[in-house]
């Protein structure tokens, strides 16, 4: 069965072949277990979608103000 | 004893910095709302900035700052913070509603069927199946054992292989309910420990 995913209108297939070659299950050794099902890459496309949002401001905010010591 | 090395504070500030993107995408996939998860990666931030002496140099501020997010969102599930606060902020994220078996799958139908597992599977698969920390690292950073790691994450790949495969994803209408009689659920189970909750968990029960 096979789940096309989008992120933001672009097919997660398409953007997985653009970043490299979806071999299912390859983290396994050969037998040793079964493949990774095929929604894995999604779910790192999830955790990689938010790292790779721009950073709000406020952390760096937050950061230069706590490092600031004649703040407090 | 010997006291740790201490880093430096430059050094500590960059690395913290580095590993905020990573804090803003556990707690996303741990509490679901944005607004939310940016909280408690300030909160993180916060703590982890007063705990600074206590990180060793040369370890991993990443996993490091990890068990501070995972600490303050437990301590936040207690509190009942994120309780019913699942919207569809998440959600919003779909551009064609998908159908329940052929339709595209989305991201955010990914993210809602994560939020509807039990928060310790949950954590355990965002930590190895998306965050690429080992079994190893993953049952350090929550304090368990290795076989206890590898066991939630099977449950949970075989759990989302269920719902993904036969399409039974939590639609938006829906997704409230489901995912957090599910956390909270489990949360009353393994976390309050005692503390009566029973009240706020009947009104979580829907028909």
């Amino acid at each position: 069965m096979y789940f096309g995913l989008s992120l933001e209108g672009e097919a997660l297939s398409e953007r997985m072949s653009k970043e490299k070659p979806m071999i299912p299950g390859q983290k396994n050794r050969k037998g040793a277990k079964p493949r990774s099902p095929e929604w894995a890459d999604g779910l790192k496309l999830l955790y990689d979608s938010v790292v790779d949002e721009p950073l709000p401001d406020s952390f760096a905010q937050l950061l230069d103000k706590l490092d600031d010591p004649s703040h407090g | 004893m010997l006291p740790r090395p201490a880093i430096d504070p430059v050094s500590f500030k960059r690395e913290l910095t580095g590993v905020i993107p990573h804090l803003r995408a556990f707690a996303r996939g741990l509490c679901g709302r944005p607004d939310l998860a940016d909280d408690l990666v300030q909160e993180t931030l916060l703590k982890a900035w007063a705990a600074q002496e206590r990180f060793e140099p040369g370890t991993s501020m990443r996993a490091w700052t990890f068990v501070i997010l995972r600490n303050a969102y437990l301590t936040d599930m207690r509190r009942n913070r994120f309780r019913a606060d699942y919207d569809e902020t998440v959600a919003e994220r779909i551009l064609v509603a998908p159908a329940a078996q052929e339709g595209p799958m989305h991201l955010s139908d990914m993210h809602r069927a994560l939020l509807t597992l039990p928060p310790e599977r949950r954590e355990a698969l965002l930590l190895v199946g998306a965050g690429g920390f080992s079994y190893e690292e993953a049952a350090q950073i929550c304090g368990c054992a290795v076989g206890t790691i590898k066991s939630r994450v099977g449950r949970a790949r075989a759990a989302l292989t269920v719902m993904i495969e036969s399409g039974q994803i939590p639609r938006r209408s829906t997704a409230d309910a489901v995912a957090h009689t599910a956390i909270m659920g489990e949360l009353d189970h393994t976390v309050l420990h005692g503390q009566q909750n029973a009240r706020e968990s009947g009104t979580l029960t829907r028909e």
